[in-house]
């Protein structure tokens, strides 16, 4: 159909794209700008799940096992919403140890042990190599239905050399571009910029590419979704495909199906590569885990439509019903477009598949083996730094030939999706040793790796070898019979466990072997020191970078030590560890003994490029690795955990402290402030009790000593004598008044009694006094009666002082006083004005306070006025708090000065009030309505 | 996840969605008479776990952490 030439052309420029974007994003990089910098991009890179695996396989599979693929998809979802937890944390602890892949993480979570890393690479290569083979499948599949249609796409391959085989340039060009951008940094737990960024562009190709066929389908092919639904309702057996009775397994399957997904989305080694070494902030964790889960949904939206109306409209080949759905339609650019993006699901995961497994085969296979023997041993001189990234790209070469093998010798017998969930199922081995290990510090090494290689051959023999047997390499009889006819070890039914699917099969019993025997041997194992303390890591029961540099014991010399770095990361990575802070000077002797900070952070660049173990075998070998005996560490261990807990429990008491002596301070500074007051109150009390009593006691002394004096003179004297000593009483009886009010023991005896005659009577007391003093008063008393409730005596102490008040104060010049008595709601009120300066707002309230009277009484003293106690006020304040009522300052309505106004409730009916009335407190705003 | 708040309500959806995705529900979505409504019921539940996540990780960066309580609505 269309031209063989154009597809390839297409597609080989689709891959020279590729490379441009790689190329661009590893430029931004450098720049500093970094393009995957965004939570986004981390999401688009995670979707580098969905492979041509999920592009053509999920209509396959909806087509045959109705809803089952959906589970492949939920999974995730499921590993997304904990990722804040679980990806979280391996995120920490990655970058803090600068691991490389999987088989470093659990390499570096047991001790940095190179067997177990070896054995996790092994296990990887051998599980996941179909999976790499089930892409380029895809890809020539894809082809040959794109190029043969209408004809069958039978094997292209019987026919072919593979020369002419394009999966096989497909390989060879994939292995040069990740040569070139998998490959740049000798570091590998360095980011791989570009290639992140060409792998988020291709998400959005293949989701783009997924949703067009999908929408044609829908809507071209179909008149929307319920013209399609409503076709395939007509078919029972359609409808019966939706249900759940066509997952292989049933509910069971369901659970397996959703487990596996689950564990292999955490534990396959590209994801790991995408989601944590890869990782360039671990806030983008937030983002990604929803927009992730979103992504799956909508590229999923439309594979059971297509799975139908593939069925509805003539059969074939289901896994390629994405192809020939728009190809039936006679339609060309549409088809072409799907093609690119199969190839863009295929491409992206065989570009990160590869760079981890060849990060895992260089730094977990290789490098200790080289490491180990003689020829490179450290008394040779020269540069292992190309060595390394060799290494690495033959590892690339090898992973995307040994794909490309399986490919062309068995791929064509398997179906896609049989071999997606085989190399799930193998990837899930690593879970038990990763996932227990952040979790628990008793898990050990040993038992990792027996749970790990127990769990490895049970899957092997209960997917990988009857894989084998039904692609016709070997007899299948075995499986129905079992092995020399013992029927307990049948493959599908280990045990006698009958009727189960058998991926759910193989799950359990592999991961009941791999458990089990994970917590089982770790609870009789002792682990190494350096297992311990990086146990105490991941796990977090201990700070990172805490012990490490304490617990070194082994002994180097700088000189050593940079001559290994040089060695192996080229001097200008060394002198970067050298460099680093807190700066090591040059001019320290080389033979002086290396620090043990400086230590552990060469050992960590090391271990950034050749994986942890191999990274501690070199430091080890220059620093002879005197670890310190288990003694040390356990006690170290447990003093830190239980010190963590201290803290945490400290910090919490600390914070208590701190608010309580918060609490403290203020209310010492309140005490403070009173016991000042207090003071200043005696001395102000003493000062104005002595003023009488000294003239009293000098006009005493002159009767006394001058009996001669004429009597006119005398009675002077005596006046005066009598005067002072009234005052001395007044001012004593205010103190105690005041000494009551303030310690409530203030009786007053209330009576209903009526305000307005009240006023009048103590205008007429006062009246004379004032106008000696040349004050004019005015009165306006509005109600004919004021019933209130109040002491008849105290109530006319605090009017006589209002009046003498705003007499004081009034102006020099014509001083004027007005009162006047007011109804206002069911209160009323008496106001005292005057023409004098009045009285600031923010004054208002101290003038209640007894001290600022002392001011107040020196500028009247100074106008020359009569002088009160001071005391005045705030009696009068007090006195009228108790019988319910305020006692404020505002401006005057009338007069410019200030103005006195005294609120007291109406008394109720005849009824006499409680006298408990509360304090008022005195109102902040008022309105200005208060005086007519 | 700074606010213990934030932690339970995240491990409060995961349980949500452990139940959504399990048999008991599944098998009363599936076992809908005549035409199972499995499918439509995945994806419902499924877009309303994502909704929620949403929801509950980008919430938080625009609010202080004073306001975190109040909005137990």
């Amino acid at each position: 159909m269309t031209g063989g030439p154009t597809v390839v052309v297409l597609a080989f420029g689709y891959l020279a794209l590729l490379f441009v974007i790689a190329a661009w994003g590893d430029r931004r990089a450098a720049q500093g700008r970094s393009l995957i910098g965004s939570p986004t991009v981390y999401a688009l890179s995670i979707a580098v799940y969905c492979t041509a695996w999920t592009f053509y396989g999920s209509v396959g599979r909806a087509a045959q096992f109705g809803p089952s693929f959906l589970l492949i998809y939920l999974g995730p979802t499921l590993a997304m919403l904990m990722a804040p937890f679980v990806i979280g944390k391996m995120v920490r602890i990655a970058r803090a140890q600068r691991i490389t892949s999987i088989a470093d993480f659990i390499s570096a979570r047991y001790g940095k042990s190179s067997s177990l890393g070896a054995l996790v690479a092994l296990i990887a290569l051998i599980g996941i190599t179909p999976y790499i083979a089930l892409q380029l499948k895809a890809i020539t599949v894809s082809h040959a239905v794109l190029v043969n249609y209408p004809q069958a796409a039978d094997l292209p391959l019987a026919d072919e050399r593979f020369w002419t085989d394009r999966s096989f340039w497909v390989a060879l060009v994939l292995a040069v571009f990740i040569i070139l951008f998998g490959t740049r940094h000798l570091d590998a737990s360095e980011r791989h910029e570009g290639m992140v960024a060409a792998i988020a562009f291709e998400s959005l190709v293949k989701l783009a590419a997924f949703l067009a066929v999908g929408s044609f389908t829908v809507f071209v092919l179909f008149n929307g979704p319920a013209d399609l639904f409503a076709q395939a309702g007509e078919h029972p057996e359609l409808t019966r495909l939706l249900s759940l009775a066509s997952v292989p397994g049933g509910a069971l399957g369901w659970v397996g199906m959703l487990v596996l997904a689950f564990l292999a989305f955490l534990t396959l080694p590209r994801q790991f590569q995408v989601l944590v070494v890869e990782n360039v902030d671990e806030r983008h964790i937030k983002r990604a885990s929803w927009l992730f889960p979103l992504y799956l949904l909508v590229i999923n939206l439309f594979v059971i439509p297509i799975a139908l109306a593939g069925l509805l409209l003539g059969g074939g080949d289901s896994d390629s019903f994405v192809l020939t759905l728009p190809l039936s339609a006679g339609l060309e650019a549409l088809p072409l477009l799907v093609f690119i993006g199969g190839l863009s699901a295929a491409t992206g995961m065989m570009i990160v598949e590869t760079i981890a497994l060849s990060t895992m085969v260089s730094n977990q296979l290789v490098m200790p083996l080289l490491l180990r023997s003689e020829r490179l041993h450290l008394g040779t001189r020269g540069e292992l730094a190309g060595w390394l990234l060799g290494i690495r790209r033959v590892s690339i070469l090898g992973i995307l030939l040994l794909g490309y093998l399986y490919h062309a010798l068995i791929g064509e017998t398997y179906s896609l999706v049989t071999i997606g969930l085989v190399s799930f199922a193998a990837a899930c081995q690593f879970a038990p040793a990763l996932l227990i290990g952040l979790y628990w510090r008793g898990a050990r090494g040993r038992g990792a790796a027996l749970g790990m290689s127990a769990g490895f051959l049970v899957w092997a023999w209960t997917l990988l070898i009857p894989g084998f047997a039904q692609s016709g390499w070997l007899d299948p009889g075995f499986l129905e019979r079992g092995p020399w006819g013992i029927a307990w070890l049948r493959p599908y039914a280990l045990f006698g466990l009958e009727g189960w699917d058998i991926y759910t099969h193989s799950l359990l019993w592999s991961l009941v072997a791999n458990v089990g025997l994970l917590v089982g041997v770790s609870l009789f194992t002792r682990p190494s020191a350096l297992e311990q303390t990086q146990a105490a890591l991941f796990t977090e029961t201990m700070p990172q970078g805490l012990v490490p540099a304490s617990l070194w014991q082994g002994q180097t010399t700088r000189g050593e030590l940079r001559a290994l770095l040089d060695r192996y990361l080229g001097e200008a990575a060394s002198r970067r560890v050298f460099a680093a802070p807190p700066p090591e000077s040059d001019e320290v002797d080389d033979d002086q003994p290396a620090p043990a900070a400086l230590t552990l952070r060469a050992e960590q660049a090391l271990a950034g490029s050749l994986g942890s173990a191999s990274a501690r075998v070199l430091i080890d070998s220059v620093a002879g690795g005197e670890a310190p005996d288990l003694e040390t560490v356990l006690r170290i261990l447990d003093t830190t955990s239980e010190t963590l807990e201290m803290n945490r429990r400290l910090e919490q008491q600390s914070r208590e402290l701190a608010r309580a002596s918060e609490e403290l301070r203020a209310a010492n500074a309140r005490l403070r402030e009173l016991d000042r007051l207090k003071d200043e109150f005696v001395a102000m009390v003493s000062h104005e009790l002595r003023t009488p009593l000294t003239s009293i006691r000098a006009f005493a002394e002159i009767l006394r000593d001058n009996r001669a004096l004429p009597d006119e003179k005398r009675e002077h004297f005596l006046d005066v004598v009598v005067r002072e000593s009234q005052r001395l009483s007044r001012l004593i009886e205010e103190i105690l008044d005041l000494a009551r009010l303030e310690s409530g023991r203030l009786t007053l005896s209330p009576t209903r009694l009526d305000l307005a005659a009240l006023t009048r009577q103590s205008v007429e007391a006062v009246q004379r006094l004032q106008e000696d003093r040349g004050v004019s008063l005015e009165v306006a008393i509005e109600p004919e009666t004021a019933w209130v409730v109040g002491d008849a005596d105290r109530l006319e102490q605090v009017i006589i002082n209002l009046l003498d008040n705003a007499g004081k104060f009034a102006a020099d010049d014509d001083p004027r006083v007005l009162l006047r008595l007011a109804r206002h709601k069911t209160h009323y009120r008496l106001a005292v004005e005057d023409n004098g300066p009045g009285i600031a707002p923010d004054e208002r309230e101290r003038v209640f306070e007894k001290f600022h009277q002392i001011q107040h009484r020196e500028s009247g003293e100074s106008r020359g006025r009569p002088r009160g106690s001071g005391l005045g006020l705030p009696i009068s304040r007090g006195i009228v708090a108790h019988l319910g009522g305020r006692l404020w300052i505002e401006d005057a309505a009338q007069l410019d000065g200030a103005c006195l106004v005294m609120e007291l409730p109406e008394a109720p009916a005849e009824a006499p009030a409680s006298t408990d009335a509360p304090d008022g407190a005195p109102p902040e705003d008022r309105d200005a309505g208060a005086a007519p | 996840m700074n606010t213990p708040r934030r932690k339970e309500r995240l491990v409060a959806l995961i349980v949500l969605a452990a139940l959504l995705f399990s048999p008991p529900l599944v098998l009363i979505a599936s076992s809908a008479d005549g035409t199972s409504r499995l499918v439509p019921y995945v994806f419902l539940a499924w877009g309303t776990l994502i909704a929620l996540m949403a929801w509950l990780m980008e919430r938080r960066d625009e609010e202080g952490r004073g306001r975190g309580r109040s909005d137990g609505r």
